[in-house]
């Protein structure tokens, strides 16, 4: 973990929903997809987490959904402002347990640290599949991203507006040696109950502190209590306890 | 002696600086990110007899100037604090550390007394009687002198150590609490601990929190503790330890004046981890600006 000051160097919005944020400063304490900042805003006492979508030696991008008054305010902050940022938090995705062909699915906000995980799993000689689950064609995102970087994502859409109608389950038939996935936990469990494959799921919760002292963001898993910020986000499918 | 110290119950702190329970953990998220032994001491995450999940989430909640909490004493138990966290503690804690105390009956303040008693680098014992998120326990002590009184005695009678007792805001008479406490031999009041709160969600329409309510804490509770401070020491010959919404130097100098022998920092420690290493690196600075020669000499220096 660090903390230093970034600059925001773009703040856009990517629909009515969405915005992507980049931020210049020191990205040395990221070392996995999948780890998460937390952003102190002005006005406001609690930071916010937000996962890492992607980063490299200069910048980090993050991209954010407005959900309430803090992330309101973020969307205000023009190109030139400096946020004080906890990164290198949380345990990221393992990409040591890929294998062949892994899978990774994305919901809404949850398609975000996929990105950064494809980049790298590309970099380690790995093609991922990717499906990108949304409700509505506008509030589809990254889909370009992806494809920058030569990897074309299977998209589903709830109310069929783009790519396939439905969820992302309706699209996973793909053979796969691994799945990733980052988004609704009601998302996550049908994936995780889908799949014959071991994998990796990535929740997001409410947090206090992003660093592990204040046992805000606890989880029950087969394991015991797990702290979402520091023992997670990302956790083992075979770990979860799927509330009833 | 450097001009920053102050002693807590015949123990010499280097200053008067100390990580308060429930934002400290057991110290080491903090010590991968300095060197804690700065600290006066800390006091550890809330010990019960048995493991508990506490609350079901969400626990935390924003507030204007603040935030709420409901975690409901999470921690492992006693047997597996001392067997598992006081070790690891003590790699990179050197100095003698506060445990605190919770328990749902008397017997059970007095057994995780009796069991942390015997752990040599515990210096005090901080007896919390005022978890505001814990149902039929914590809180439901700290509000009636005659139940305040009957845990500072089960805990004296079971340690030689300094028993700090902890009190909560949510009360209509805090000096009436502190006068049992220190009437049944508690050595030292430590205040406040958090103010019971609510926030809704305006699209759901529901409490934010899980356990509808939730303790206050940060910058925003901070006049209401110095005001408790200020009665509470007037009104015991033992030291009293402010806490409540400090966050920096200038924070801790007032509470000082207001009475208080030492300072707890809570929630600041959450929203910057190096909370308390920069109001222990700023003190020097500020005492000079006020004219202070040696901490010390300001406890309780607003009383006139």
């Amino acid at each position: 973990m660090k903390q230093s000051i970034f600059t925001i160097r773009e703040n856009t919005a990517l629909n009515t929903r969405y915005s992507r944020l980049v931020l210049a400063g020191d990205t040395s304490a990221i070392t996995r997809p999948g780890q998460f900042a937390d952003v102190s805003l002005p006005g406001f006492f609690l930071r916010r987490p937000f996962s890492v979508c992607d980063w490299n030696e200069e910048t980090m991008t993050l991209v954010y959904e407005t959900v309430g008054r803090g992330t309101a305010s973020l969307k205000e902050l023009p190109a030139g402002s400096g946020l004080d940022v906890l990164t290198g938090l949380g345990n990221g995705f393992n990409l040591s347990r890929a294998g062949d062909e892994p899978l990774l699915i994305g919901g809404g906000s949850g398609v975000s640290p996929l990105l950064g995980l494809c980049r790298r799993l590309l970099n380690a000689g790995t093609r991922p599949h990717v499906i990108l689950g949304f409700n509505t064609r506008d509030e589809v995102i990254l889909a370009e991203d992806f494809l920058a970087m030569g990897v074309s994502p299977t998209i589903t859409t709830a109310d069929g507006s783009f790519g396939i109608r439905g969820f992302v389950t309706d699209a996973m038939d793909i053979p796969h040696s691994f799945f990733y996935t980052c988004g609704p936990e009601v998302m996550m469990r049908a994936i995780a109950e889908k799949s014959a494959a071991h994998g990796q799921l990535s929740f997001d919760t409410r947090m206090g502190c992003g660093f592990g002292a204040c046992m805000g963001c606890t989880k029950a898993t087969v394991n015991g209590p797990k702290r979402v910020c520091k023992d997670g986000p990302v956790f083992e499918k075979e770990e979860i306890l799927w509330a009833d | 002696m450097g001009r920053l110290s102050v002693s807590l119950c015949g123990i010499e702190l280097d200053n008067p600086v100390i990580p308060a329970s429930g934002t400290f953990g057991y110290g080491y998220e903090f010590a991968e990110l300095y060197d804690i032994n700065c600290l006066g001491t800390f006091s550890f995450k809330g010990t019960t007899r048995e493991p508990r999940f506490g609350n079901p989430t969400p626990r935390i909640a924003e507030a204007n100037a603040g935030m709420l909490n409901a975690v409901g004493l999470q921690n492992p138990g006693v047997d597996t604090v001392i067997a598992g966290e006081l070790p690891k503690l003590k790699e990179v804690f050197h100095k003698p550390v506060i445990a605190n105390v919770s328990g749902f009956s008397i017997d059970e303040y007095r057994e995780v007394s009796e069991k942390l008693d015997k752990e040599p680098q515990v210096g005090w014992l901080e007896v919390n009687i005022s978890c505001p998120n814990v149902h039929g326990g914590g809180m439901s002590f700290g509000t009636d002198p005659k139940a305040a009184a009957e845990v500072v005695s089960a805990v004296k009678a079971v340690t030689m150590k300094p028993v700090i007792v902890k009190l909560s805001p949510n009360v209509t008479d805090i000096v009436a609490i502190a006068r049992a406490c220190e009437a049944a031999g508690a050595d030292a009041i430590s205040l406040i601990n958090t103010v019971m709160a609510m926030r809704i969600d305006l699209k759901t329409r529901r409490p934010v929190l899980a356990n509808i309510t939730g303790g206050l804490s940060g910058p925003a509770v901070f006049p209401l503790a110095l005001r408790m401070v200020w009665q509470v020491s007037q009104a015991v010959k033992i030291p009293v330890v402010g806490l409540g919404g400090v966050s920096s130097a200038e924070d801790v100098i007032e509470m000082m004046l207001a009475g208080a022998s030492a300072v707890q920092v809570g929630a600041a420690n959450l929203k910057n981890p190096y909370a308390c290493r920069e109001i222990i690196d700023a003190l020097p600075a500020v005492m000079d600006r006020y004219g202070i020669e040696n901490i010390k000499d300001i406890i309780g220096g607003a009383h006139g």
